[in-house]
C-alpha cells in the first residue's frame, strides 16, 4: 500500500444520515473491527434499535451519544489498496458553520448529503457555500435515502438539477451527484442493483479516483520559516513546510519582508539531502549567504513573489461565542507569523442561507462577513483563491488566547482617505522599518482600485518620502538636491525633484513674491509633492520656503515619519558673497522686492529633521551625510 | 516532468515534523512523553529528523508505573544512550509514598489511572508548557476529536466541549500561566501507518512487539503476562504461549495476542488481515464504554 492521501469532509443536517454513511463506508471497507462491531451491536440492542446503528461507529463522545448528535469535528480513518482516507466528520446543528469551516479548511473534497425525502434544504445550500468559501476543489452531492423514494430516477434528477442551479452561483470547480442509500449500502461501496439508470461511480470509487492534486499549488514557491536550525557551528538552515510550489538547490530566492536575496545551497528532507522540495514537504533550506531570517519570515523564489500589505480585504468566519469587537486588537496568525491586527472596517455580513449581504455592526458565532483587516506589519500573502496556505489566517483573542475567527484574504486593502491613512501611520512606519523587498517581476500584480503605499514600497525597494530643503537663496539647496537625486537615481530609487526656479516657469508662472503668492506657491508645490509621494517616490523639494506656517502646511499633507525638513544653513553674508545668480546684488540694488534675507524675513526651522552646514561643508559631504540619514530613517535599505 | 506526488507516509511524516517544529517554536519548555511503546519510539525518530543536524530539543519524560516489562526499560535506556537525549523519569511509587494517590487494591488493581497524577505533578515540577504524546485519533472514539494542539487548563484537564478550532495548519499555542498543551503529532496516523513507517525506516522496536513464548493467563477474554504485579484469581492458570503485544503499557493491563508474527513484515500482514482493534487488548479501556473519555478529561495521556 503506497497510495496517496485524500482528506475529505462530510456535511449534512441532523437526519440526513451522515453518520450512517460514514459507518457504512467504514464497515464496507472493513475499517470496523470485530470488537468495535461487538460494542456497537451491544449498544444498538441496548437502545432497542431493530437494526445495527451504523451511526454509533462515529458518534464519539458521551455527551453526544446521550443527545444523539455529534458536537464537534471528529476524524476517521480508512484505507483501500488505492488510497488512505481521512474523514473530517462535522456535525449538523447550531455550531455547524464553525465546525464545517474547521473541517473544510484541510479538505480536498466535501461530501454534502441531501435527504431525497426532504429535498434541497437551506442547510444543503449553506454547506455548498461554505465548501466553496473554503476553496474545496471537489464537491460530491450524495442524494441519500434513495430507498425511501423507490430509487426513482426523476427524484434524483430533479434534486441534482435544483442543486446545480444553486451551485452555479458559487465557485465550485468540480461538482458530482451520486444517488445512494447509506443504510442499505446502495452505491456507497458496491454498485446498486436498484439504480440501473445511474451509470456514474459509487461514492467510494469516486473518492478513490478523484484527482487529489487539484487543490495543490505547485507554481508559486512559498516557504514560511518555522525556525532557524543551527547544528554544528557552520551549519545554519531554515526549517519549514513548503506551503506551495517547488524549489531546487541553486535557485535564487528572496526573503520577506527583508527583501534580501540569496540562493538555495542545500535542501535537507527528513531522509537527508534532496534534489527538490514541493508543496507539503517539511524540509530545511540552507542558503548560500548568511541572511537574517527568523520565524515568521517567508522565503520565496526571486521572480515570483507574494503580495505585501498591511491592510487586507478578507472574508471572516466568526468562531467564538464572544462577538467581534471592532475596538479591540487581535493577534493575527498567518503562516508562521503572528502580528497584531484590528478590523478596520466591516463591510457586510453574508446570510449563509440566502447568500444575501446585509449591513452589520459586528459578527457573532457562526456568522460570515466581509471586512478589512489592518495589521501591525505587512503580511506576505496570496489571495486565498490562489493559495490556501498563504491566504488563510486565524484571529486569536490576546486575553483569552482563544481562536476566535478564521479569515480568507481576498486582496490587499485600500486606504480610503487621508484621515484614515493618518490613523495607520504607526503601521506604515513599521512597514517602512521592515524594509520591504524589491521584486522586479511580472508576477507581481497588485489588486484593488488603489495601489497601496506598502505595495509600491515593496516594488520600489524603498519607502516613499518627502525631503523638504529650506534655506536662503544661494545656500546650496538646489545643488545638494540635484546631487542627491543623481546618487539616488543610481541606486535605482524612484525620485521626483521639485525646484523653486523650475516651477515658477510653468506651474506657478502666474505667481509673484508677495506673502500671499509665496504661500500659494508653496501650497501648490506641496500638493504636487504629495501626489508624487503617494506614487511611491522619494520627493526632493528645494524651496526657500521662508515661512514656518507654509512648511508646516507641506508637512501636514504627508504621513508622520515620511516628511523630512532639511535646513540648509548658511550665513546670509556668505550667500550674498556666493551669489551664484547675481540675485543678492540685484536685491541690494533694490531691483528685486521682498527678497528673502535682504528685504523679506526668513523664519529658520526650529525642529528640522536635519541641519546641513553648507557654510563650511562641501555639497558632496552633505549628500553623503544625507544618504546615511536616509538609511538610518529606513527610507533606503541599509545595503543601498 | 518531476513527479510531485507523495505517498501517504511521506505526507504523514511531513505533517508530524511540521507539528514537532511548531512545538519547538511556540513552547518554552516542551517535553516528549516517552512510554517505551512503538508510538513514542517513532516520535523520537521523527524528532531527530525534524531538527537534524541539530539535536532534538525535547527531553524525554517517562512516567514509570513500576510495573514495566523489563524489556521496555532496557530498550529505553539503550535508545536514550544512542540519541544522547536527556531522560527524565518520575515514579508512580513516589506519588504513592507521598500520599498523592492511593494504590488500588484487589486482583485487578492497576497503576494505570494513578500515573495521571504523577504525570501532572511532573509537568508542574518541570514547568513544562507542552507535552508531546504519541496518541492517535484512530485508537479510540474519544481521541477522534482531539486536536493536534490540545489545550489543558491549570489542573491539566481537557474540556472536549471547549476545544479551540484548528484551521488549516495554523496551531494556536498561546496559553495562560500554568496551562499547558498536549501535542499529538501522530494524530492522523493509524496503527497500520505506524508499522508501515517502522518497516520503511527500519526502526528498531522492543522484542515484545514480536512473537515470543511467554507465561500468560486468561482474564476477561484477554491474555495477560504472568508477573509479580498481578496475583492470579482462583481458576486462572498460567500457560506458556506464542504471543506478541500490540501495545505496551504496564504489565497489569497490557493484553497479549496469540501471534506467530516475528518480523515487521509479518506483523503488517497480520494487521491487514486482523479483525480486532489495537486497544481491544487493553483492559483499562473496557472498564466502561466511556472509560477513555473519563480518563482524558482528568489529564490522562
Amino acid at each position: 500500500m503506497s497510495g496517496d492521501l485524500l482528506r475529505f469532509t462530510t456535511a449534512g443536517s441532523v437526519d440526513d444520515g451522515k453518520s450512517t454513511l460514514i459507518g457504512r463506508l467504514l464497515l464496507d471497507c472493513r475499517a470496523i473491527l470485530e470488537d468495535q462491531m461487538a460494542a456497537v451491536e451491544a449498544a444498538s440492542r441496548g437502545r432497542g434499535d431493530p437494526y445495527l446503528d451504523l451511526a454509533l461507529f462515529t458518534d464519539g463522545l458521551r455527551a453526544e451519544r446521550e443527545q444523539g448528535i455529534t458536537i464537534d469535528v471528529a476524524y476517521r480513518y480508512f484505507a483501500t489498496p488505492r488510497r488512505k482516507f481521512i474523514i473530517a466528520d462535522t456535525p449538523g446543528h447550531i455550531q455547524y458553520t464553525r465546525n464545517m469551516v474547521t473541517g473544510a479548511s484541510t479538505a480536498d473534497l466535501a461530501v454534502i448529503l441531501i435527504d431525497a425525502m426532504r429535498g434541497v434544504l437551506t442547510q444543503s445550500k449553506r454547506h455548498g457555500f461554505i465548501a466553496s468559501l473554503l476553496g474545496i476543489p471537489h464537491i460530491v452531492v450524495a442524494i441519500n435515502k434513495m430507498d425511501l423514494v423507490g430509487y426513482r430516477e426523476e427524484v434524483f434528477a430533479a434534486l441534482a438539477a435544483e442543486y446545480r442551479a444553486f451551485a452555479s452561483k458559487l465557485a465550485i470547480p468540480d461538482l458530482t451527484f451520486i444517488p445512494l442509500s447509506a443504510l442499505r449500502g446502495d452505491n456507497v461501496v458496491a454498485k446498486s442493483q436498484h439504480t440501473p439508470w445511474y451509470d456514474g461511480p459509487t461514492l467510494l470509487h469516486h473518492l478513490e479516483h478523484v484527482h487529489v492534486g487539484a487543490g495543490r499549488n505547485l507554481v508559486d514557491f512559498r516557504f514560511p520559516v518555522q525556525l532557524a536550525v543551527r547544528g554544528h557551528p557552520d551549519f545554519r538552515g531554515y526549517a519549514g513546510q513548503v506551503a506551495s510550489g517547488t524549489i531546487t538547490p541553486g535557485e535564487e530566492i528572496l526573503a520577506l519582508p527583508s527583501g534580501q536575496t540569496s540562493r538555495v545551497s542545500e535542501i535537507i528532507a527528513p531522509a537527508g539531502p534532496a534534489a527538490e522540495a514541493a508543496a507539503g514537504d517539511s524540509v530545511i533550506l540552507r542558503l548560500a549567504d548568511e541572511l537574517d531570517i527568523s520565524r515568521g519570515d517567508m522565503i520565496v523564489r526571486r521572480h515570483n513573489v507574494p503580495q505585501m500589505a498591511d491592510r487586507l480585504e478578507c472574508t471572516l468566519c466568526w468562531l467564538s461565542e464572544t462577538p467581534l469587537n471592532r475596538q479591540a486588537d487581535y493577534i493575527v496568525q498567518h503562516t508562521t507569523r503572528q502580528t497584531r491586527g484590528r478590523i478596520a472596517s466591516l463591510n457586510y455580513r453574508i446570510d449563509v442561507d440566502t447568500l444575501h449581504r446585509e449591513p452589520a455592526e459586528t459578527l457573532r458565532l457562526n456568522e460570515i462577513g466581509r471586512a478589512t483587516l489592518a495589521t501591525g506589519g505587512p503580511l506576505a500573502f496570496d489571495p486565498y483563491a490562489l493559495n490556501r496556505a498563504t491566504g488563510g489566517f486565524i484571529l486569536i483573542d490576546p486575553i483569552s488566547h482563544a481562536t476566535v475567527a478564521a479569515g480568507m484574504i481576498r486582496r490587499a486593502g485600500t486606504v480610503a482617505n487621508f484621515s484614515e491613512k493618518l490613523a495607520t501611520v504607526a503601521a506604515d512606519a513599521e512597514a517602512v522599518a521592515l524594509q520591504p523587498p524589491r521584486p522586479h517581476s511580472r508576477n507581481v500584480s497588485w489588486e484593488g482600485a488603489t495601489i497601496t503605499q506598502t505595495a509600491r514600497a515593496a516594488r520600489n525597494g524603498h519607502a516613499a518620502a518627502v525631503l523638504w530643503f529650506t534655506g536662503l537663496s544661494g545656500s546650496g539647496k538646489s545643488t545638494i538636491a540635484r546631487l542627491l537625486e543623481q546618487r539616488l537615481f543610481a541606486l535605482g530609487v524612484q525620485t521626483f525633484r521639485l525646484d523653486g526656479d523650475n516651477v515658477r516657469h510653468g506651474l506657478n508662472g502666474d505667481l509673484g513674491f508677495s506673502a500671499a503668492d509665496r504661500q500659494e506657491n508653496i501650497r501648490r508645490v506641496a500638493e504636487v509633492a504629495k501626489l508624487a509621494f503617494e506614487h511611491g517616490a522619494i520627493v526632493l523639494c528645494s524651496f526657500i520656503s521662508p515661512f514656518r506656517r507654509d512648511r508646516a502646511f507641506a508637512r501636514s499633507l504627508i504621513p508622520a515619519g515620511c516628511f523630512f525638513e532639511i535646513h540648509v544653513r548658511c550665513d546670509a553674508a556668505t550667500c550674498a558673497a556666493r551669489d551664484p545668480k547675481g540675485l543678492y546684488a540685484r536685491a541690494q540694488r533694490g531691483e528685486i522686492p521682498e527678497f528673502t534675507g535682504v528685504s523679506a524675513p526668513y523664519e529658520a526651522p526650529d525642529a528640522a529633521e536635519i541641519v546641513l552646514d553648507s557654510e563650511t561643508q562641501p555639497a558632496e559631504a552633505l549628500v553623503a551625510e544625507l544618504l546615511a540619514k536616509l538609511r538610518a530613517w529606513d527610507v533606503l535599505r541599509t545595503d543601498d | 516532468m518531476t513527479d510531485y506526488t507523495r505517498t501517504h507516509l511521506q505526507q504523514l511524516e511531513a505533517e508530524a515534523i511540521y507539528v514537532l517544529r511548531e512545538v519547538a517554536a511556540q513552547a518554552e519548555r516542551p517535553v516528549l512523553l516517552f512510554s517505551g511503546g512503538k508510538d513514542s519510539i517513532l516520535l523520537t525518530h521523527l524528532a531527530r529528523r525534524a531538527f537534524w543536524p541539530a539535536a532534538s530539543p525535547f527531553p524525554l519524560l517517562h512516567i514509570d508505573t513500576g510495573h514495566n516489562f523489563p524489556e521496555t526499560l532496557a530498550f529505553r535506556d539503550r535508545l536514550v544512550g544512542q540519541m544522547q537525549a536527556q531522560l527524565i523519569v518520575r515514579h508512580v511509587q513516589d506519588s504513592i509514598d507521598r500520599g498523592r494517590v492511593t494504590e488500588e487494591r484487589g486482583p485487578t488493581a492497576s497503576r494505570n489511572v494513578l500515573q495521571t497524577v504523577t504525570l501532572l505533578d511532573a509537568l508542574a515540577e518541570l514547568r513544562a508548557d507542552a507535552a508531546i504524546g504519541g496518541a492517535r485519533r484512530d485508537e479510540e472514539k474519544a481521541r477522534a476529536k482531539e486536536r493536534f494542539f490540545s489545550h489543558r487548563d491549570r489542573f491539566g484537564q481537557w474540556d472536549p466541549r471547549n476545544q479551540r478550532p484548528e484551521l488549516w495548519n495554523l496551531y494556536n499555542g498561546r496559553k495562560g500561566l500554568g496551562e499547558h498543551f498536549r501535542v499529538f503529532p501522530l494524530s492522523n496516523w493509524t496503527e497500520l501507518d505506524i508499522w508501515q513507517y517502522v518497516e520503511q525506516e527500519r526502526i528498531e522496536l522492543p522484542a515484545l512487539y514480536f512473537a515470543h513464548r511467554r507465561d500468560v493467563f486468561r482474564r476477561d477474554g484477554a491474555l495477560l503476562a504472568a508477573s509479580p504485579y498481578v496475583p492470579l484469581l482462583p481458576g486462572e492458570q498460567i500457560e506458556n504461549r506464542l504471543i506478541r503485544f500490540r501495545t505496551i503499557g504496564d504489565m497489569t493491563c497490557t493484553g497479549a495476542t496469540e501471534s506467530a508474527a516475528a518480523t515487521v513484515a509479518e506483523v503488517i500482514a497480520e494487521l491487514v488481515a486482523s479483525r480486532t482493534s489495537e486497544r481491544g487488548t487493553r483492559a483499562d479501556d473496557k472498564r466502561s464504554d466511556a472509560a477513555m473519555e473519563d480518563r482524558k478529561r482528568q489529564g490522562y495521556f
